[in-house]
C-alpha cells in the first residue's frame, strides 16, 4: 500500500503544498504559465515535462530561489505570495540539484553534518573552545548523521573529499545532505540522472525507503518515465510552462496531451 | 612503518572528531611545540629571533586570519595590511589612553577594534562576489592607509608621523619596548599565536567552520539548507580582521617598535596573500608554512653566497634573489596549485600506505 493510498485509507488527505496560479518569467521569456497543483502529505509527486517546460524554475519557485510575479504558494496551511530560501530551509522543505551541488572541499561526513546547519544553535563562544555545548552539539548531530550514512550505505566514503567521488556517489551523499535536515517535504531534481541501471535501482530504492520510513513527502523531477511510472503516486506534466496533465501515472500515460508534448505533433 | 593508523580504533566519536585523531600527528606537534617554547629560545640568538622567529610567527597569524577570510569562506580580499593597520593603531591608541592596563591585554582587545572594521567593509560582499569583492577591499585599504597618515590623532601628533612603542612591564620584566628582550617578546608572540591557531582550528571543524566552506563552494546550496549568507560572510570577515588586527598588534610592539602607514600598506597585503596561497588556501596548517616560506626564502637567499664564499655585491643577490623567488613561486604554484598543506598531506598519504604505491 502506498503512502498516498494509506492517507485515502484514513479518509483525511492533507495537502502539504498546494501551488495556485502560478506565473514566472524572466523578462520576456515566461517560464511558468498559470500553473496549479497540490502535493498531499506523505506521497510521491512526479513532475515531468521535456526538456525547458519550466520543471527547475518551479522547484526553484517551492523553496524560494525565485519570486513568481503571480500566484500564491501554501506550504503547511500558510499562504504566501512566494517563498524566501531560509523560511522554505526552516519550514522543512529540503531539496537536491540537477547539476549536484556538493560542497566539494569538504568530506562526505561534513557535508551531511552541514545539512545539520538549523538544528545547531550552540553559540560562537563555546565553539572557539570546542567545549561544553558546541562539543556536545557535534557529537550529538554526528550520531544522526551517522544513521543516515548508515541508511545511504556510504560509511566506506565517510571521510573521503566528495570532490574526489563517482558521480552516483555523490548523488547519493546530496540526497543524504538533504535529509539531514529532517525534511517535511523533500524536492529531487533529476535524482538518477547519468545513472547506470544499477544505480539508478539503488536511487529509486532509497527514494521509497526514505518515503516508507521517515514518511517524508517526495516531489521529484525524473526523466526516466520506467522510474516515474514505478515510483510516484501522482504525476503533474508540464510543458512550455504549462500544465498539461495531472493524475496518477496510468491516468497521464493515456493522456493525449502528453503524448504528444513528448512524441511531437505537428502544429 | 612509523605513521600508521593501523591499530587505532576509534570507539566514540569524540575521538575520532579529536583535532588529531592519529597519535603520531599529535605526539609530533607536541614535540615542535616543546622545541618551539623549550629549546629555541635557549639556543638561538638575537639575530635568529628577530629575524626570522618573530615575523615567522606573526605573518602567520595575519595568514590565519586571512585564510579563515579567503581560505574558508571563499571572500577574496586585498585589506589584510589596513586590518593589521587598524589592530597597530588601535593597540597604540589604548596603551597612550590606558597606560596601566598591560599592553598584552591591550594587544588582544586591539584585534575587536580591527574586527569591527572589518564587519564594516564586509558589507558589500553581501552583492559583491569574487574579483568584485578584492576591488572592495581594496577601497578599504587605501581608505586605512589615508587614516593612517592623515588623522594625526591616530599618532597622537607625533610630528614624524610614527607610532613608537613605549617601555611596558609585566612582573617588573621588560616585555615591550627597548628593554624587552628577544627571548621575553619571542615567548610572548609564540604563546599568542599558538593559542589563536588552536582557536581558528576549534573554529573551523565546527558549525561555523562548515558553514564559511559551504558558502564557498556552493552558495546557492548553502542558502537553501538554511545557511544566512550575510550573517556567515561578516563573521568570517570580522574574526578574520580580529586576527589580522592583533597579528599588526603584535608586528609593532613586539617585533618592530616603531611603525608608520608604510607598514601597512597594499604590499603587505599582497605578502599576506602569497603566503595564504603558496601555503594552502582553506589549511592553518599551510598558513604557517606559507608565512615561514615567503618571509625565510629571501632570508636564506640572501646568507646563500656568505656560507659558499662567493664574493658577490649586495645589489647582485638583491637581484637574483627576487628572481629565484618568483620562481619558485610559480614552480610550486604548477607543481602544486593548492599549495605546501597539500603537499604535506600527500607525504602523510603515502607515508601511510609505505612500502606499498597504494
Amino acid at each position: 500500500m502506498s503512502a498516498a493510498e494509506a492517507v485515502e485509507a484514513n479518509g483525511a488527505q492533507e495537502k502539504i503544498l498546494n501551488i495556485e496560479n502560478v506565473s514566472l518569467s524572466f523578462g520576456g521569456v515566461k517560464a511558468i504559465r498559470d500553473v496549479s497543483f497540490d502535493v498531499m502529505k506523505g506521497e510521491i509527486r512526479a513532475i515531468i515535462g521535456p526538456n525547458g517546460a519550466g520543471k527547475t524554475s518551479m522547484l526553484n519557485v517551492i523553496n524560494g530561489f525565485y519570486h513568481p510575479q503571480e500566484g500564491s504558494i501554501t506550504y503547511k496551511g500558510e499562504t504566501r505570495q512566494d517563498m524566501r530560501p531560509y523560511i522554505a530551509a526552516s519550514q522543512g522543505i529540503a531539496r537536491t540539484f540537477q547539476n549536484v551541488a556538493l560542497f566539494r572541499g569538504m568530506s562526505t561526513l561534513d557535508n551531511i553534518m552541514t545539512g545539520r546547519s538549523l538544528k545547531m544553535n550552540s553559540n560562537l563562544f563555546w565553539h572557539l573552545w570546542r567545549w561544553g555545548p558546541a562539543e556536545n552539539e557535534e557529537l550529538d548531530h554526528r550520531e544522526f548523521v551517522e544513521h543516515i550514512i548508515g541508511f545511504l550505505e556510504i560509511e566506506a566514503i565517510r571521510k573521503t573529499p566528495v570532490g574526489r567521488l563517482p558521480y552516483g556517489l555523490q548523488k547519493r551523499v546530496e540526497l543524504g545532505r538533504a535529509l539531514a535536515m529532517e525534511p517535511d517535504l523533500l524536492l529531487l531534481d533529476e535524482p538518477m540522472a547519468g545513472m547506470n541501471l544499477e544505480e539508478k535501482e539503488d536511487m529509486s530504492r532509497f527514494v521509497l525507503d526514505v518515503s516508507a520510513q521517515f514518511g517524508t513527502t517526495i516531489a521529484l523531477i525524473e526523466h526516466d518515465m520506467g522510474v516515474v511510472m514505478d515510483l510516484s503516486d501522482r504525476v503533474v506534466v508540464l510543458d512550455y510552462g504549462q500544465k498539461i496533465a495531472d493524475g496518477t501515472p496510468d491516468e497521464v500515460r493515456k493522456d493525449q496531451n502528453v503524448i504528444d508534448a513528448y512524441l511531437g505533433e505537428t502544429h | 612503518m612509523l605513521y600508521r593508523e593501523a591499530g587505532q580504533f576509534k570507539t566514540n566519536y569524540r575521538a575520532d572528531q579529536a583535532v588529531f585523531p592519529i597519535r603520531q600527528d599529535f605526539i609530533g606537534i607536541a614535540a615542535l611545540l616543546a622545541v618551539l617554547f623549550l629549546v629555541v629560545p635557549f639556543t638561538f640568538n638575537d639575530y635568529w629571533l628577530n629575524a626570522i622567529m618573530i615575523p615567522t610567527m606573526i605573518f602567520a597569524l595575519a595568514a590565519i586570519g586571512l585564510n579563515i577570510l579567503t581560505g574558508y569562506a571563499g571572500q577574496l580580499s586585498l585589506g589584510t595590511g589596513g586590518f593589521m593597520g587598524v589592530g597597530a593603531y588601535a593597540c597604540y591608541k589604548l596603551v597612550t589612553i590606558f597606560p596601566e592596563v598591560n599592553v598584552l591585554i591591550h594587544i588582544l582587545l586591539s584585534g575587536f577594534f580591527a574586527a569591527g572594521v572589518g564587519f564594516l567593509f564586509g558589507l558589500p560582499s553581501l552583492r559583491i562576489k569574487g574579483f568584485y569583492l578584492a576591488v572592495a577591499t581594496l577601497a578599504s585599504q587605501f581608505f586605512l592607509e589615508w587614516a593612517f597618515g592623515r588623522v594625526a590623532w591616530l599618532y597622537n601628533y607625533n610630528p614624524s608621523g610614527a607610532i613608537e612603542v613605549p617601555n611596558q612591564y609585566l612582573f617588573g620584566v621588560a616585555i615591550a619596548g627597548a628593554p624587552a628582550s628577544s627571548v621575553t617578546r619571542y615567548i610572548i608572540v609564540l604563546t599568542i599565536v599558538v593559542a589563536l591557531a588552536l582557536i581558528a582550528s576549534n573554529l573551523v571543524r565546527g558549525r561555523f567552520g562548515r558553514a564559511w566552506m559551504a558558502v564557498r563552494d556552493m552558495d546557492i546550496a548553502a542558502e537553501l539548507i538554511g545557511i544566512r549568507l550575510l550573517p556567515t560572510k561578516l563573521l568570517a570577515f570580522s574574526i578574520s580582521s580580529y586576527y589580522a588586527g592583533v597579528a599588526g598588534a603584535l608586528m609593532v610592539f613586539m617585533w618592530l617598535g616603531a611603525a608608520e602607514v608604510e607598514s601597512f600598506d597594499i604590499n603587505h597585503s599582497f605578502l599576506i596573500l602569497f603566503m595564504v596561497i603558496i601555503g594552502g588556501l582553506g589549511s592553518i596548517l599551510g598558513s604557517f608554512l606559507g608565512a615561514a616560506f615567503i618571509w625565510n626564502l629571501p632570508i636564506l637567499l640572501r646568507a646563500m653566497p656568505k656560507y659558499f664564499g662567493a664574493d658577490i655585491n649586495a645589489a647582485t643577490v638583491e637581484h637574483v634573489q627576487f628572481m629565484i623567488v618568483g620562481g619558485l613561486i610559480i614552480f610550486f604554484l604548477i607543481v602544486e596549485p593548492n599549495g605546501l598543506a597539500r603537499l604535506w598531506s600527500i607525504a602523510k598519504e603515502k607515508l601511510r600506505r609505505w612500502p606499498f604505491p597504494y
